[in-house]
């Protein structure tokens, strides 16, 4: 085998451990898998009824938004899980021996993006039997899932960033926990025209309302326009700089 | 297997490492020959562990020329990952697995097939006696148990050398003694063993080349007999009824140091049956009369206080200072 295959068979192994980590770990499982779903029937339950979406049936409205506080949440699950990773000797262990440097941190972002994304999926299959109808095309199904994957990627090395950065676990779970209250921030849940001036020009130039409108586009079959490309770039940049982060912050606390 | 002439697996020469400002190394010198178990011994904060951390990679040294099973560990530090396998002081498994999975991770990141991880990974459960517990999560292990499943995942890739750092720190004695026959047996199949620790007990059990260690300098080495004859021969030790018979005692006996206090009497010597028949037949002969009687052999203890007591009981409020300067996760958390 080449070194390539080694590495690749070493985040395997790691993924394979992170996702073990994610069945045996209650508040992990709340969080990603749980809490989303809870969610998605507070607002169409609780509040969707007296929310003016501009004529959209609130479910159709909302499910995009809720796809995004998903990947929020992950956000503190990862954070926490890297954290506490790193304080135990397995790490160590890991370091001693002569497998691929990174794959520890590559399991846990891959991990993290597999096990949202299991978590996104069960809340749109959730939502179909309580009046959720998107597009059929199967082309914009497939673009839907590319953005969600990349989001979820980006989100995770963002996150491994701040559970590496954090100086124990509840510090990373609570500096992760405010990428979910971008969503708030967004037209995710309600639209923006509501907001003070200020918050609106805040809103419609974070990233998270790029997305939801791409996703809110593609599976209502409505104009995504730019939105598309903009959150690509946005997530391509995120995803950069959650992995050169994450990247220097491993390299210097394992350093000697 | 191993022939005399075998070039030594663990070459160091003049190993030094500072923290901030504190010299925890200053210019080690080790050879440790194949197949052996050599310990390194030495007080809190003597600087053992961080000669374990480079050892094993897991930090630079600021100098010195280091070897491992051939490899420089400068130049080929994944040459050296190879041949080696580290058990610390802080348990190296993963809670959330249980044992059989943790030892098949191992498998896998060795690079042994499913089917070879999942055979090594039954073989050591039960070498090491944790089938009945192969599928419980490691977080519900005994400390003993945690261990022994660590010490096993360091032997799923049949590493050369295997370092050990204070492995039965923490331990009861019946686990320590488990740890201890693993040890004698990994030897016995020719695995290279560096071991450190603060038990005298331990290093003289196991070992067949100590080195001690104190404030980053080796102070002494080789074998434990050789470290006994460095200091002067055991003594008995005599107690009398009163201050009297205690003087006249010290009267007679040439070279012997009363204690006023405790009524005793100091007297260099063996210990042999020979030497203290003599020695009250004397003493009955002056119609001196002996309490009790002691007898002390010089022990890895008189030699380990006489090497390095003096100072570690005046600086002991630097010892603690040494201690926490002795990087295990502070330097991993900075």
């Amino acid at each position: 085998m080449t070194a390539i295959n080694y590495a690749i068979s070493d985040v395997q192994t790691q993924v394979n451990r992170v996702l073990k980590h994610t069945t045996r770990n209650p508040s992990t499982l709340i969080m990603t898998i749980l809490l989303p779903l809870i969610v998605l029937l507070l607002f169409n339950y609780g509040f969707g009824g007296a929310l003016d979406t501009h004529g959209v049936k609130y479910i159709n409205y909302v499910v995009p938004g809720i796809i995004l506080m998903g990947a929020g949440y992950s956000a503190s699950a990862t954070a926490t899980a890297v954290n506490s990773d790193m304080s135990e000797g397995i790490i160590d262990r890991f370091r001693t021996m002569a497998i691929n440097r990174s794959s520890v941190l590559s399991g846990h972002v891959i991990g993290s993006t597999l096990r949202t994304f299991t978590g996104i999926a069960l809340v749109v299959v959730i939502a179909l039997p309580i009046g959720f109808r998107p597009t059929s095309n199967p082309v914009r199904w497939l673009a839907v899932i590319g953005i969600i994957l990349l989001m979820l990627y980006a989100v995770a090395w963002l996150s491994a960033g701040i559970g590496l950065f954090a100086p124990n676990a509840s510090g990373a779970a609570s500096m992760a926990s405010l990428l979910s209250l971008l969503p708030f921030l967004s037209g995710a849940f309600v639209p923006t025209n509501t907001m003070p001036g200020w918050l609106q020009t805040f809103t419609a130039n974070q990233p998270m309302t790029h997305i939801e409108d791409a996703l809110r586009g593609l599976l209502m079959e409505t104009p995504v326009g730019n939105h598309g490309w903009i959150s690509i770039v946005w997530l391509v940049g995120i995803a950069l700089v959650g992995y050169l982060w994450s990247r220097s912050l491993f390299n210097r606390k394992t350093a000697g | 297997m191993i022939s005399p002439s075998s070039p030594p697996t663990i070459v160091v020469k003049g190993l030094r490492k500072s923290f901030a400002k504190q010299v925890v190394l200053d210019g080690i010198d080790l050879n440790v020959k194949a197949g052996t178990i050599f310990s390194l011994l030495g007080p809190n904060g003597s600087g053992k562990t961080t000669t374990v951390r480079i050892l094993s990679t897991l930090i630079h040294a600021d100098g010195g020329e280091v070897t491992v099973a051939g490899h420089d560990l400068k130049t080929d530090a994944n040459g050296v990952r190879r041949s080696i396998a580290v058990t610390g002081q802080f348990s190296a498994v993963d809670k959330l697995l249980t044992g059989r999975e943790n030892l098949q991770l191992m498998g896998k990141l060795n690079r042994l097939s499913k089917q070879g991880a999942r055979t090594r990974a039954d073989e050591l459960l039960e070498r090491f006696d944790l089938v009945d517990a192969a599928d419980r999560y490691a977080m519900t292990y005994s400390g003993g148990m945690k261990r022994r499943l660590d010490l096993a995942m360091s032997l799923v890739g049949q590493p050369q050398v295997v370092f050990l750092d204070e492995p039965t720190t923490g331990l009861d004695p019946r686990s320590r003694r488990t740890v201890w026959g693993i040890v004698r047996e990994l030897a016995a199949e020719g695995v290279t063993i560096f071991l450190t620790t603060q038990l005298l007990e331990e290093a003289d059990q196991l070992a067949d080349h100590i080195a001690v260690l104190n404030k980053g300098k080796l102070v002494a080495e080789g074998t434990p007999d050789e470290l006994r004859a460095l200091v002067p021969g055991g003594r008995i030790t005599l107690q009398f009824p009163d201050q009297r018979q205690l003087e006249a005692a010290a009267g007679l006996v040439a070279g012997s140091t009363p204690d006023q206090e405790k009524l005793s009497l100091d007297v260099p010597g063996d210990g042999s049956v020979d030497m203290v028949r003599s020695l009250l037949d004397h003493l009955s002969g002056m119609s001196i009369k002996v309490d009790k009687l002691a007898v002390h052999t010089p022990d890895l203890d008189d030699v380990f206080f006489a090497l390095t007591d003096n100072e570690s009981v005046r600086d002991d409020s630097r010892s603690d200072l040494d201690n926490d300067a002795t990087p295990q996760k502070t330097t991993a958390g900075k």
